[in-house]
């Protein structure tokens, strides 16, 4: 098929498939030259996909108010703390339930697995979220997903593919399960365990919702949430900036859509900066997830 | 010998076992129990044991208007996004399985993938800037002397704006998938077909397309799951109280009722309508994966 010479129907695939591509990565574009725009520029809709009257106004406001990078420590604590935790808890569940020889193993599988049909939903977990008194807390953000069912369960089929000779091995030199699973079967896992832990990184990232639920207090919001605070009412906050000589200077060139760009583009920049990763990992994980018990 | 071994050390397995359980059993399962209160005239003080109702809080959803309507947008967001999200990324797959260079192929699948990665608060922002009124696609449409059209705030045009952003956003992952499931593939079919004359749309409808239908199978039913799943992180994000009467779906209904209004048994009165449901299509969609598709996840 590829030794065929080339026509003019490949050249159209080329053009046509492009122009497509093209067009679902413009609307970033756009966004990019709106946040480094001047606001006047941006008013009178003259930016496409060039800045127009260039100016770093937008950004210079960012850094001027602390809450943007507030946010964004805030998130970057719990995309540490709940990956690790997703991690740690995903391990240890999913190395036991790989073992056949497990006593009650089928109740335990059930047990996981009737949570990834059933939940209690929205309403009940909330209120058992504030009840426990985690509102306002970062726990309530990491601990309701701590154990990632779906992920723990492809962990799991990967360890039953594991040759058993490695932790027979372990075995008969008087290793406890747990020294085997630290030092047999951890070292092993590392493909896999960056797929799934990728996965929740991206996950405690993107995520806004637990936050705008469980943070009364704006100044306890994640970064997501703030920016989703921002499209919501981004001009009033603007009005309330404050008007000391800079920050008139600044509020002089930008307006709501040039800085909103702007925060929009620095919250989607940590993804974009592991989005080779991604490619690379989340490719790998669909075969892995497809692994048979 | 072994076999005592092991048995020795069971205590351990199940020590291991043990977080995880309680995560689960706390996270999971209470809130689980927590759904009685649909049947229950919910008080903070008395909790999840408040005084029983019975049907009372269904029986005044079901006469909401504003509920019943829920459903139905539910339904059209839903499916249309379920069938454009097979239709999209398999055209797309087979077209760009055509692309002769690799390279360039590599580097498209580069560019549609992303969106899939980025929240939906930047992707609504991103969409909110460009669909404006005074957006960016608004002035290039009449640019060219067509009407400017409300993307967001038209209940006409809402629920399909809803259903093609979302194609938007994720048809690079199901392009990917597919793409995936096409390199495995035997290239001798090719060859043969090549002898017998085959042309390239024939190669294409005969012998790619059928490839692929065990993996779009599979991509369709573990999907029936999310029927009653209009997208609640996208729609939330992009709708007003103007759209409500298309762009309303139950999971934003739910949201505004039980947590912002505070009305917390009538709000799990529809989680829990939404939850048994979804839990049957999951449970059958899983059984059809494993008998159409072979594929089972434990």
């Amino acid at each position: 098929m590829k030794k065929n010479k080339t026509t003019p129907f490949d050249v159209f695939l080329i053009i046509f498939l492009g122009a497509i591509c093209i067009i679902c990565v413009l609307p970033f574009i756009h966004l990019l030259a709106v946040s480094f725009s001047d606001n006047a520029a941006v008013s009178a809709g003259k930016v496409g996909f060039l800045p127009v009257d260039f100016t770093l106004a937008s950004y210079e406001y960012v850094i001027k108010g602390a809450k943007f990078f507030r946010a964004m420590g805030i998130s970057l604590i719990r995309v540490a703390l709940g990956t690790l935790l997703n991690l740690a808890l995903m391990v240890l569940t999913a190395y036991p339930l790989a073992r056949d020889e497990l006593r009650f193993r089928k109740a335990y599988v059930i047990f996981f697995v009737i949570t990834m049909l059933f939940s209690g939903g929205m309403i009940p977990t909330y209120l058992l979220v504030s009840k426990l008194g985690l509102k306002n807390n970062i726990l309530a953000l990491i601990l309701p997903g701590a154990l990632p069912v779906y992920n723990m369960i492809i962990l799991m089929n990967f360890i039953r593919g594991l040759p058993k000779e490695l932790e027979e091995a372990a075995w008969i030199d008087g290793a406890t399960p747990f020294q085997t699973l630290t030092m047999v079967i951890f070292p092993l896992l590392g493909p896999s365990l960056a797929t799934v832990g990728l996965f929740q990184m991206v996950f405690h990232w993107n995520d806004w919702f637990s936050g705008l639920i469980y943070m009364s207090n704006p100044n306890l919001y994640p970064l997501q949430t703030y920016l989703q605070t921002l499209l919501v009412n981004f001009e009033q906050l603007l009005q309330s900036s404050g008007n000391g000589a800079d920050i008139t200077a600044i509020l002089s060139k930008m307006n709501a859509r040039t800085g909103r760009a702007a925060q929009l583009f620095l919250g989607a920049l940590p993804i974009m900066m592991v989005y080779p990763f991604l490619q690379k990992y989340f490719t790998k994980g669909l075969t892995l997830g497809s692994v048979k018990g | 010998m072994k076999k005592k071994e092991k048995l020795k050390n069971q205590w351990q397995y199940h020590l291991m076992l043990l977080p995880g359980v309680l995560v689960v059993l706390i996270f999971s399962y209470i809130p689980m129990y927590g759904l009685i209160i649909a049947f229950e005239k919910y008080n903070v003080g008395a909790g999840f044991s408040s005084p029983w109702v019975g049907l009372e809080n269904f029986r005044y959803l079901f006469n909401q208007p504003t509920f019943t309507r829920t459903i139905t947008n539910t339904l059209f967001i839903a499916i249309w996004k379920l069938a454009l999200g097979i239709i999209v990324p398999v055209s797309f797959a087979l077209l760009l399985n055509e692309m002769k260079s690799s390279r360039i192929t590599r580097f498209y699948q580069t560019l549609i993938y992303i969106p899939n990665f980025l929240s939906w608060v930047i992707m609504a922002g991103v969409l909110m800037d460009i669909l404006a009124t005074d957006g960016a696609l608004n002035s290039i449409l009449t640019s060219v002397g067509l009407a400017p059209i409300n993307f967001l705030g038209s209940s006409k045009v809402f629920p399909w704006t809803m259903i093609l952003s979302d194609v938007w956003k994720g048809f690079g992952y199901g392009t990917i998938v597919y793409l995936a499931a096409l390199t495995g593939m035997d290239p001798s079919l090719y060859e043969s077909a090549d002898v017998d004359g085959a042309t390239r749309w024939q190669k294409m409808f005969k012998i790619t397309l059928p490839l692929l239908m065990p993996t779009i199978v599979l991509m369709l039913i573990l999907s029936l799951g999310n029927v009653l799943n209009a997208g609640f992180d996208q729609i939330y994000n992009l709708y007003s109280p103007v759209v409500y009467e298309t762009g309303d779906v139950i999971d934003t209904y739910v949201y505004r009722l039980g947590i912002q209004q505070a009305q917390y048994s009538v709000g799990t009165a529809v989680g829990l309508f939404k939850s048994v449901v979804s839990a049957i299509l999951i449970a059958v969609s899983y059984v059809l994966a494993d008998k159409l598709a072979g594929y089972r996840i434990f």
